[in-house]
């Protein structure tokens, strides 16, 4: 059965994010209100799924365990393959990013100019994150890695805050990596040769939750990432040029 | 010095060495290991007991590869056996929980669904119930 095509599917992976939840869904519904918004609640413990279901504005995905940030994405996007959205974006729940930049996102890949569209804090000059000096370091390291492995300049890996078309989001709602998943997406994505760009985007101090990358993690973090992302670039291409172009006929 | 008599580790080696194949072979009977996940310790078990009973043979080993000291060759065979049984182990995980990964998503996916034909077969009987009385006040 073929279903209509559905426009815009703001996907909102969720874990322990009751602080900030429910003003973000209504924050978001009254500023897109034509576009869909799903809540993947990851196995919260405190409610957050019931609270983001009872505003009656969102659709609720409640995973049975904790999948992780990349499994949980990934259900998103399964969803918006399902339904078949034309439009994917991933916005994380616990407040960093705003709720105003969603259209810089989506701009680029509505007009056909991107496939995926990475919201950057570090694409300005107006630039004013102040993270800490290691996770600063990290992050320099993915954009010399991405450079080397794809020839392609990113430089905030680690953003959650992305938009993708139907062919992207079809492709990684088979082909999510998953534990600190972002910068090997960046990768993967690169190496199918889907087009990514860069929007520079304000990012604020979460308002609940707690970072993916605790600082002791820092180590094993990188270190993960960083095979991660070679692997990526190593394996064969899943999307080849012939089905490419069969897609397009 | 004295002379050990080796005999003895010989048979102590058979016959743990074939109790250890007894074992694996017990335990696929019984189910508790699938036959697909015991063929490395099948073999390495077959591999053992080869070697308690030919005694030379890593007297060969060890002067092929190298080893001046025979006995050592016997720790590199146990040690290659661990390794790639735990290889063999880290692959079967991996493949799990990939698979356990796919099955979450889906049940999520599907409850949302049978919720949502919940509610619309909910809402159907509503209307149903709201038509129904109507229709009986037509007939009379």
């Amino acid at each position: 059965m073929q279903k209509s095509p559905k426009r815009i599917l703001i996907i909102i992976p969720v874990y322990n994010e009751s602080a900030s939840v429910v003003r973000l869904i209504y924050e978001l519904d009254r500023m897109y209100p034509k576009w869909d918004i799903l809540v993947v609640n990851d196995a919260s413990q405190d409610g957050s799924g019931e609270l983001a279901e009872g505003t009656g504005k969102v659709t609720v995905i409640n995973l049975p365990f904790n999948l992780g940030i990349g499994g949980c994405v990934q259900t998103g996007f399964k969803y918006a393959r399902n339904q078949g959205y034309e439009i994917a974006l991933q916005f994380d729940g616990d407040g960093q990013h705003r709720v105003e930049e969603i259209r810089k996102l989506i701009k680029p890949v509505r007009e056909g100019l991107a496939d995926v569209v990475i919201g950057s804090r570090f694409n300005s000059k107006e630039n004013n994150y102040e993270g800490q000096l290691l996770r600063r370091i990290g992050i320099k390291i993915f954009e010399f890695f991405s450079y080397i492995l794809i020839r392609q300049k990113i430089t905030d890996h680690t953003s959650g805050f992305r938009a993708y078309n139907n062919r992207a989001l079809t492709f990684l709602a088979d082909h999510y990596p998953t534990d600190f998943p972002e910068p090997e997406v960046v990768i993967l994505l690169g190496k199918n040769r889907f087009r990514m760009i860069e929007v520079f985007t304000q990012m604020l101090k979460r308002q609940g939750g707690v970072s993916s990358i605790p600082i002791t993690k820092g180590p094993y973090y990188m270190i993960k990432v960083m095979l991660s992302m070679v692997m990526a670039a190593v394996r064969s291409r899943i999307v080849t040029d012939e089905n490419l172009n069969h897609e397009k006929r | 010095m004295k002379n050990v008599d080796s005999s003895n580790i010989q048979i102590i080696a058979i016959t743990t060495s074939a109790l250890f194949l007894l074992l694996i072979l017990y335990l696929i009977k019984k189910k508790r290991i699938k036959e697909e996940y015991s063929l490395l310790w099948i073999f390495f078990a077959v591999v053992f007991i080869v070697f308690s009973v030919w005694r030379q043979g890593l007297d060969y080993i060890a002067e092929f590869v190298g080893i001046a000291y025979p006995p050592a060759a016997l720790f590199l065979v146990l040690l290659m056996a661990v390794f790639l049984i735990l290889i063999e182990f880290s692959i079967i995980i991996s493949k799990l929980a990939d698979k356990n990964k796919v099955l979450a998503q889906e049940i999520g996916l599907l409850r949302l669904e049978i919720k949502q034909l919940e509610e619309k077969v909910r809402k159907k009987k509503e209307k149903k119930d709201d038509s129904l009385p109507s229709q009986e006040s037509n007939s009379e």
